[in-house]
């Protein structure tokens, strides 16, 4: 296994490496995947799972949703059911300035295509019989629902596997040299891959991975809480967000309440996610039980923690790598995991030299938006 | 917020003696504890309203337990009881549940004495009303005198096992058998070491001398196969096992009972080690993962301590040892004068006390083979419904580490949060792996420590004086 050569190396097992793999082997690429723990083991196993337009940036609103489209088929395409469920989403105002938001964000989404429209207290009601009096305003969208992130992982091992890709786990790249037009990829375990060409899919830790070749991105993290409360009688029928994107909530099939919403923990990159902060604990509940009252009565079973990346204006980081042939960064795709399948379509579609669906190396996202930064800083 | 030099976790022999040290040396300690009264799983209280007439009748736990509670409350230790902690930032920031409310208590000093779980290595039927861990059946037995039922097997490995039969048939009930996996033969390899405890050896004789009067059947070196009934418990099945405990094809044998109880050791209890972050090894004979500590008994985090059966299991004896010393070593590193030729004795003791614990804890130690109780059909992951199959399919497909079994199968994301099916998943993911568990890795602790009603949580909030940050970009 080790010394062979591939059409390409992609370093990140998340969902980002996980599809862009997938779609390159089945096109009859050869692949090697490199991911330091396994597969879908950070952001993209323990995120969610929400899978709606709430979340997402109005610019990435196109894909968003036919990325969406993309989700209704994914348990058929991987062989393994990650329980996708489409049921709606409801997002709900409280306050004046609440009700503003949404009805900008509303009229933002609509714009890029998506079906979104403003309702009134009764009418969500009506959609959503869980939902406080109180609310004000909300916005309707039928294509809001999600999917069981702690699947991912094993949907993409078995596809993966089937697919011809070389999986190595348990193996963090810790150098990239150049070898001719290709590369040379080593594991701090020992791999060793030669590749014509390489994707840098690490998601939080795309920073190292760009320092291997000499390039700097500015990609930080984010700590994000996600809590789940026990089973509980079928009680909330859509996925229940707030205007200022932070809170989203649904009931899985078993009965237990997800509440997430982008609520800070701590952590960092060598020890991953570390520490759940009690006052954004109580934050994300509090929100979530003016929106959903019945919650009060539930218990609380665990909140957990993942990194993801975060660039300086919230875009993604997609295209070439300036100044290094032949290597590609794919990350920063905030609401990524709703995004993923597209996105990682259209990237593999790039490197397989067809016409992309929707640009996705373009100004917005291309890396060299930060390097011209620098270097305009530098100057 | 209460301020204070230390925060004992844990009110067992450990915990207790570690706070009544600590406070006397003239630090200023809170000691939490989740139950009513000190005294953890072994010399636990027994109820409030219960006056006891005899004591001599009670045991000697009973007077040891007592004696405990008795220092403790002449200690100025500050305790509170029934507080259930579930959350502990840095620095150290502790949250406990108190009835229904949210407590939080500050200290730059932490003494971790949670104790042990049991250890649950499932067979079909064990889901049964009736059925129930060593643990549960103390409790009833110590605190509420209720019996477990009226003709019960008592099943599993080590010492606990007749030490509950014998209070069964003390408290009028009737033992079916007594079924446990080791053999005449592994305790005589263990006695020179219980040798260093002869009152405890001579107690264990007792408890097996009360069983043999009674007429009680007693099957060494047998595992319990099954449980049976339809509603409720009819039965057991038996089968003698080979030396890696797998049980023997082809030879099994039915006892009738209606209740049964079973203890196949103990594990110590790490989830406050493992959610602050400190180092663990995996210890096969002190019961497995235990977080690394220096002579103090101090973790790989700076003034995070570990006391007691928690830091490995080591019995009661041990434990208040541990816990003693560890109370002294906070009281000498914060600058109290202490009495070092105490602290010297009491190491000394504690070797003795340790190598009897160690040795006993050894002969509790599940071995591989019992895993083959468990049938493609049984139930492992009550909380979640995941049967053997569910995770041996995992395994099939690639599950190597008990994260990514418990993603890929939900073993362990219910409300137990992997204390009961943790043992028995990573048990199978390390038969793949050469038995060995250290591999397999260990379940990442997140808050809650145990599930809290959500009011607890949020507490009282008025929804106009919610300050929610800024909206997150459109
Ligand atoms: C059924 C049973 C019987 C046993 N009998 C014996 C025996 O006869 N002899 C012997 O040597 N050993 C016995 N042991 C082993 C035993 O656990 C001890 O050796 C001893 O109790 C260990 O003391 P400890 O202080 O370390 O822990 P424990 O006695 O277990 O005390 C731990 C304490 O921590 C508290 N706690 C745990 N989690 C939380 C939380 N989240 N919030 C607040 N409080 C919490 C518990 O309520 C408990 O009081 C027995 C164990 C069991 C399970
Ligand atoms: C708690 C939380 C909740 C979220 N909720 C939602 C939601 O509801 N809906 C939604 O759409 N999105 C949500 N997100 C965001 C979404 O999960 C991410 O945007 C998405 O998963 C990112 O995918 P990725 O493949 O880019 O990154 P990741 O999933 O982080 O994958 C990158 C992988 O690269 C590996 N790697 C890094 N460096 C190396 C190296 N040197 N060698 C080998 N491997 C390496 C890492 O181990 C990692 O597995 C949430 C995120 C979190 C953390």
């Amino acid at each position: 296994m080790t010394g062979q050569t591939y059409d390409i190396a992609i370093i990140g097992g998340g969902i980002m490496g996980c599809v862009s793999s997938l779609e390159l082997a089945e096109a009859g690429m050869s692949v090697a995947l490199f991911e330091q723990r396994f597969l879908a083991s950070s952001a993209s196993g323990v995120n969610a799972g929400t899978l709606s337009l709430t979340g997402v940036r109005s610019a990435l609103s196109p894909y968003a949703l036919r990325s969406i489209d993309l989700w209704q088929k994914l348990s058929e395409r991987l062989g393994y059911d990650i329980h996708y469920r489409r049921i709606g989403s409801v997002m709900a105002a409280f306050t004046d300035r609440e009700a503003e938001i949404l009805t900008e964000r509303v009229q933002a989404k609509s714009q890029q295509g998506v079906s979104l429209e403003l309702i009134d207290a009764k009418k969500a009601r009506e959609l959503e019989p869980a939902l406080s009096e109180d609310v004000k305003l909300a916005a309707f969208s039928p294509i809001g629902g999600y999917a069981n992130s702690s699947a991912t992982g094993r949907a993409f091992t078995l596809a993966l596997r089937r697919a011809g890709v070389a999986i190595h786990e348990q193996s963090p790249v810790t150098r990239i040299e150049r070898k001719g037009d290709g590369f040379e990829v080593t594991s701090s375990t020992g791999v060793m891959v030669h590749a014509r060409r390489i994707v840098m899919a690490g998601g939080s830790w795309l920073g190292g991975l760009g320092q291997m070749v000499g390039v700097d991105f500015p990609v930080k993290w984010r700590v994000s809480q996600v809590s789940v409360t026990e089973r509980l009688p079928k009680s909330v029928k859509r996925v229940v967000a707030h205007a200022y994107g932070l809170l989203t909530l649904k009931q899985s099939e078993n009965g237990t309440i997800l509440i997430g919403g982008g609520w800070q923990g701590k952590g960092d990159l060598e020890r991953g996610p570390s520490e759940v902060l009690p006052q954004n604990l109580v934050g994300n509940l509090q929100l979530a039980m003016r929106t959903i009252p019945i919650l009060k009565t539930t218990r609380i079973v665990r909140t957990w923690l993942g990194l993801h990346a975060h660039t300086p204006d919230a875009m993604p980081i997609i295209g070439p790598i300036p100044g290094v042939e032949n290597a590609f960064v794919l990350g920063g795709v905030r609401a990524g995991f709703t995004c993923g399948p597209y996105i990682g379509k259209l990237f593999a579609d790039i490197l397989l030299g067809k016409e992309p669906e929707l640009p996705l190396f373009h100004a917005p996202f291309n890396p060299a938006r930060f390097n011209a930064l620098s270097m305009a800083k530098a100057g | 917020m209460s301020a204070c030099d230390v925060i004992v976790l844990g009110a067992g022999p450990a915990g207790a003696s570690a706070a009544i040290e600590a406070s006397k040396a003239g630090l200023n300690v809170v000691l939490l504890d989740a139950g009513a009264a000190a005294g953890g799983q072994v010399y636990r209280a027994p109820p409030g309203s219960f006056r006891v007439t005899d004591a001599e009748a009670m045991g000697p736990d009973f007077a040891i337990g007592d004696g405990l509670r008795q220092e403790l409350a002449a200690s100025p230790a500050k305790c509170f009881f029934g507080r259930s902690v579930w959350h502990i930032a840095p620095g150290f920031v502790v949250r406990a549940v108190f009835e229904g409310n949210t407590e939080v208590y500050e200290a730059p000093t932490l003494i971790v004495a949670m104790g042990t779980h049991e250890r649950v290595i499932p067979m079909p039927g064990w889901t049964l009303p009736g059925v129930m861990g060593l643990a549960a059946a103390t409790i009833l037995l110590k605190s509420q005198r209720i019996l477990p039922g009226e003709n019960t097997v008592v099943a599993g490995t080590g010492p606990l096992l007749a030490a509950v039969a014998a209070s069964i048939l003390k408290g009028g009930g009737k033992v079916a058998a007594l079924v446990e996996l080791s053999t005449r033969m592994d305790w005589v390899k263990a006695l020179p070491s219980l040798i260093s405890r002869p009152d405890l050896l001579k107690r264990g004789f007792g408890w097996l001398g009360e069983l043999r009067a009674a007429g009680v059947p007693i099957y060494r070196g047998h595992a319990l196969t099954a449980i049976t009934g339809d509603a409720e418990v009819t039965g057991v099945e038996i089968a003698p096992v080979d030396a890696q405990w797998r049980p023997l094809a082809g030879q099994r044998r039915t006892i009738a009972a209606d209740s049964v109880t079973i203890g196949h050791g103990l594990v110590p209890s790490t989830e406050v080690t493992r959610l602050m972050g400190a180092k663990h090894e995996y210890r096969h004979e002190q019961g497995g993962w235990v977080a690394l500590r220096n002579e103090d008994f101090e973790t790989t985090i700076p003034n995070i301590f570990v006391a007691g059966d928690g830091a490995g299991i080591a019995g009661a004896a041990a434990a208040a040892l541990r816990g003693r010393i560890t109370g002294l070593a906070v009281a000498r590193r914060a600058g109290r004068k202490i009495d070092a030729s105490r602290e010297t004795t009491l190491r000394a003791q504690l070797g003795k006390a340790e190598r009897f614990g160690h040795a006993i804890s050894d002969l509790m130690q599940a071995r591989p083979g019992l895993i083959e109780t468990m049938t493609p059909e049984t139930i492992v992951c009550r909380c979640e419904e995941v049967t053997r199959a569910d995770l041996d399919s995992a395994i099939r497909d690639g599950a190597r580490d008990v994260n990514q079994m418990k993603a890929w199968t939900r073993c362990g994301m219910g409300p137990c949060q992997g204390r009961m099916c943790g043992e028995a998943a990573a048990s199978l993911l390390a038969a793949v792996q050469g038995g060995d568990r250290s591999k397999v890795g260990q379940l990442t602790a997140r808050p809650p420590l145990r599930p809290i009603p959500y009011e607890a949580i949020v507490g009282q909030f008025d929804y106009a004086d919610m300050e929610l940050p800024e909206p997150q970009p459109g």
